[in-house]
């Protein structure tokens, strides 16, 4: 029996929290293990899917409808093409994937060989993520990455010989030293291999990370000044928009149809599962997240009851209220270019947007970092696409 | 009652004070006798049990006055009864210091045994001279290392003119030494004079407001009884009142007794709701039988610095003035009044007795009434003399007159004393040269430290003068003051114009000499407070319509969170959260946000030295 009902569709988030070796500027949840440990892993998970089915399944439904799978980590493409066909076999087992589901996986290049990706696509992954960062090898190596530029590109021909036709590649500005040349070098490499998706996020240098404490202690490269990162940044607008990638969220650029749907749905309030250490969810007007340490998940795995997979399962839950989903709304819908549309708020909260956020819209109109289109819907403007974080948080109640 | 009764517990009385230089260990000192004359168990006692205010005790300063009564018995098999009075240490409350000084017949005079004397030791020492007190010195701190007490003794008699022959050596902090000084206190401080038969002659040297039982009068009984029931008239207010308790002072608590006789220090309480009726400095007497005259007053104390206090959320205006009024009621030199700004919307403008006063009150307001502060720069009163003979005393700078009609203007000017080891003279009297000091004289206290006499005028030390002398100093200059009087000067108003719009809550009146400096500093700091904004915003400084400096905050370029990993929103959310406490903290002046620490922190020119 499930403990609340759902609107339509779910999307899978699956965590795989190792990799060969941490990345210096990486704070996720992840980190190097042995294969006994990972295949231990692959089991706790499969047994979770299973387990949690039943958490998001409506009374009317005999198995949850599955509209997009993310396997996201750390390296998935660290798992063996049999572990990843268990893992989606055992979603098959309990879930019912939509035909047309978009089912994606992170791979890295030092991490795959032609036949692992053969194997990757006869599981049913349809959709690649490739972390490729830079097809410069002395950012490569800055970075701590564990693969080349030349073995990207060989992994990304070999996905097109495997049969995978929709592939996005990650990218990364604002590292230390770039500049506009590296820069303008990674994105033309990546476009002539022709993706159908670019990802091209800003590095952030989080607390914690080897890189925060290298800056801090003089030891890397200066990071690109303002202007410089602006010109990065204003090239990659205008490039990848020449080369038909359109700019469809703050940081991601797709070919017409190529969107990635499972991303689109964390800024549009789709509801999603989480399965895997430390995974997000967001059910119903609950967010909460799988346990974070190892052991913690192992036992709430082997505690959780199948008619009860709530309790164990489920922490740091916080219940939405109408303001939390309020500004939500807004600052991740804001996400998206095509913004966020008056007629939906309306119809979501029964009141509308220029009620509750009146003043701000007006200052934020006469300010120019937003917009409002001729269908109603509320965008960011070029500049409030640069300075989003700023304008988002305005839109906190 | 007999009178040899009053007279025998009159010849046990001891009421005296501790003075020091701040840091020199006098509350410590306090808290030894109290816990040494048996009213408290060391399991009992909070370190330094008179400074009550948790303000007090976090750093280290005493603000109010606090008195406690003592029982102890001495060598001589007599029962002797103490009253301690404490007293502020810092120059801002000079004020308080005196009128506790006049409850007072004599003075334990501690001094840091690494340290020697200092400024507030000499301003100190001397404030208790003036009030007649006998003054006797102990060195503290005789546990340290660095302790020279022989050294220190001959500087309390070479400088200060005090026999220090026999001066207890002890160590507050060890208990050593205690039992010493409370003998002392016994031989060396009088007991206190005066007739129980007389009619009722009381001096009020405090007072605290307590919303049950009303005003709480501190007093010290020159001559006569005061009991419950009586009929008491307040001298200088004419107010006339009901005595309903009276007692003395317990550490912590208030003890209620009998009555008080000629000699003793205690309180009274008569459902006094105004604490204006019943004045510090005040003389008490008995309504039906008047003293003849009453007691030398002492003047009240005058602001020396104003500001503007407003709410950084504007409906708390009621919640400011309310706080405002409480804080009063025990704290007579708090001067506000309603005043209103452009940029800030309804606040106060109030008067404080020195910049730590001020900052204490914001302190309280901030901790005790949870009230959200913008302030604005403190500023000293000056003199505006119109060209129509008419003068006006100038506590905001929004308000000074058309430039036209002023004939001239005048600013207050302090007598200082800093005292410092000759190595750093010269960074001081450069400090000095740079806030319009005026030398006087330096006066050697021994081959390696000296005091420098100085004029200055106050609106140069309200700010950082304090730090930047400990910083020119290494810590080890003193600072104490005292005001001298007016002088013409030649003063400008500085405007700041943000985005071009003049914040009038940034205004200023500067030496005409120093507008230029001051306002580029000015510039160059407001462009480090105020965080890049949607639009270049300029920052000016002007004087008369004349701008004399500029700075440019720059658009803000680019402020984009980077990928929201595996739809972890909470995490999101929490940094923009983060990012809108950011924004709480700013006044939207004009279409600027401008952080509340701005007002404050640009005034903070020397801070960096």
């Amino acid at each position: 029996m499930s403990e609340y009902n759902r609107g339509g569709p779910v999307s899978l988030y699956l965590h795989f929290p190792f990799c060969e070796r941490k990345c210096r500027y990486c704070d996720f949840l992840s980190g190097p293990a042995g294969e006994e440990t990972r295949e231990e892993y692959v089991d706790l998970l499969c047994r979770e899917i299973e387990l949690r089915a039943g958490e998001i399944t409506a009374p009317s439904e005999s198995a949850a409808v599955v509209d997009s799978i993310f396997i996201g980590g750390g390296t998935p493409s660290l798992m063996t093409p049999v572990q990843a066909a268990r893992v989606m076999d055992t979603i098959r087992s309990r879930y019912q994937v939509l035909s047309d589901a978009e089912i994606s996986m992170e791979i890295n290049p030092g991490t795959v060989d032609p036949l692992k990706l053969l194997g990757f696509k006869a599981a049913g992954i349809g959709r690649l993520s490739i972390g490729v960062q830079s097809f410069d090898d002395s950012e490569l190596h800055l970075l701590g990455r564990i693969h080349t530029a030349a073995e990207a590109r060989e992994t990304f021909h070999a996905a097109r010989e495997a049969g995978f036709d929709n592939i996005n590649l990650d990218l990364m500005s604002a590292l230390p030293g770039q500049n506009i040349e590296t820069w303008s070098h990674t994105l033309k490499e990546a476009v002539s291999l022709g993706p159908e998706h670019i990802s091209a996020y800003s590095l952030i240098i989080e607390e914690g990370t080897p890189f925060a404490s290298l800056l801090n202690a003089g030891e890397l490269p200066d990071l690109p000044s303002e202007e410089e990162d602006r010109r990065m940044y204003h090239f990659t607008k205008q490039f990848l928009a020449s080369e038909g990638y359109r700019r469809y969220e703050i940081s991601n650029y797709a070919k017409a149809g190529y969107e990635c749907r499972h991303n689109c749905g964390y800024w549009t309030g789709h509801e999603y599962l989480g399965l895997g250490l430390g995974a997000s969810s967001c059910l119903g007007s609950e967010r909460f997240r799988n346990p974070d340490k190892m052991n913690d998940y192992r036992k709430a795995v082997n505690d959780t009851n199948e008619y009860d997979p709530v309790n164990a399962m489920r922490r740091e839950r916080q219940t939405l209220t109408r303001e939390d989903r309020m500004e939500e709304f807004m600052f991740l819908g804001l996400r998206m270019t095509e913004g966020v549309s008056e007629k939906e708020f309306e119809k979501r909260f029964g009141v509308k947007m220029e009620d509750i956020y009146g003043g701000m819209l007006h200052r934020h109109l006469e300010q120019n970092v937003i917009r409002r289109t001729p269908d109603h819907r509320i965008a960011l403007t070029e500049y409030g696409l640069d300075v989003a974080s700023y304008v988002m948080a305005d839109y906190l109640l | 009652m007999a009178s040899n009764h009053y007279d025998n517990i009159r010849e046990r009385t001891r009421n005296f004070c501790i003075v020091a230089h701040i840091d020199h260990g006098k509350s410590t000192l306090a808290d030894r006798m109290i816990e040494r004359t048996g009213l408290l168990t060391s399991r009992e006692m909070q370190d330094q049990v008179l400074d009550n205010m948790e303000l007090e005790r976090e750093r280290g300063i005493t603000i109010k006055s606090q008195a406690v009564r003592l029982v102890y018995k001495a060598k001589d098999g007599v029962e002797y009864i103490f009253n301690l009075i404490d007293t502020p240490g810092h120059v801002d409350f000079n004020y308080e210091v005196s009128r506790s000084l006049a409850a007072c017949d004599g003075a334990i005079l501690v001094v840091d045994a690494t340290q020697g004397i200092q400024a507030q030791t000499l301003a100190n020492v001397y404030l208790a001279l003036e009030h007649d007190l006998d003054v006797f010195p102990v060195i503290n701190k005789i546990d340290l290392p660095s302790a020279m007490p022989e050294e220190v003794r001959h500087e309390i008699e070479d400088v200060i003119g005090i026999e220090a022959e026999d001066a207890p050596l002890i160590s507050a902090k060890q208990g050593i030494g205690i039992e010493d000084v409370l003998e002392a206190v016994v031989e060396k401080i009088p007991a206190p004079e005066g007739d129980a038969e007389e009619p009722l002659k009381a001096l009020i040297f405090d007072s605290l407001y307590d919303s049950y039982r009303g005003v709480i009068v501190f007093c010290r009984i020159r001559d006569g009884v005061i009991k419950k029931g009586m009929q008491v008239r307040m001298m200088a207010t004419g107010a006339v009142v009901e005595v309903v308790e009276v007692g003395y002072f317990g550490p912590g608590q208030f003890i209620p007794c009998d009555e008080l006789a000629a000699g003793q220090v205690g309180y009274f309480t008569a459902s006094i709701k105004n604490i204006k009726d019943a004045r510090v400095g005040d003389t008490v007497t008995e309504h039906t039988r008047p003293c003849a005259e009453p007691l030398p007053g002492y003047k009240k104390a005058q602001p020396m610095v104003f500001c503007g206090l407003y709410p950084a959320d504007s409906a708390k205006y009621p919640d400011l003035r309310d706080a405002l009024e409480k804080l009063q009621l025990n704290d007579a030199s708090l001067f506000f009044e309603p005043e209103t700004s452009l940029a800030l919307g309804f606040g106060f403008r109030c008067g404080f007795l020195g910049l730590l006063h001020m900052e204490v009150i914001l302190e309280r307001l901030e901790r005790e009434y949870d009230l959200d502060l913008i302030s604005t720069a403190p500023g000293v009163v000056y003199k505006v003399f119109k060209t129509d003979g008419t003068m006006i005393e100038l506590t905001n700078p929004s308000n000074l007159p058309d430039p036209a009609k002023i004939e001239h203007m005048e600013e207050p000017i302090v007598s200082a004393e800093i005292m410092v080891t000759t190595e750093f003279i010269g960074p001081i009297m450069q400090l000095c040269q740079e806030r319009r000091g005026r030398y006087l004289d330096t006066e050697y206290i021994e081959a390696t430290r000296a005091v420098l006499k100085y004029e200055l005028p106050l609106n140069e030390i309200i700010y950082d003068f304090f730090d930047a002398l400990k910083s020119r100093s290494r810590g080890y200059a003193s600072f104490d003051y005292d005001l001298k009087g007016y002088e013409t000067s030649e003063l400008v108003k500085m405007d700041i114009l943000v985005n071009k719009e003049p914040v009038d809550a940034l205004s200023f009146i500067v030496h005409a000499a120093g507008a230029y400096d001051r306002g580029r500093k000015m510039c160059e700091k407001l462009k480090e407070e105020i965080p890049r904004q949607l639009f270049d915003v300029p920052i000016q400084a002007a004087v008369g319509g004349r701008i004399i400096a500029r700075e440019t905050v720059r658009q803000l370029r680019k402020d984009v969170l980077a990928k929201c990993y595996g739809g972890d929103i909470s995490r999101k959310k929490k940094l923009l959260e983060k990012q809108k406490e950011g924004k709480k903290r700013m006044q939207i002046v004009g279409n600027v946000e401008i952080p509340k620490e701005a007002f404050m922190n640009v005034l903070k020119l020397d801070a960096g030295n």
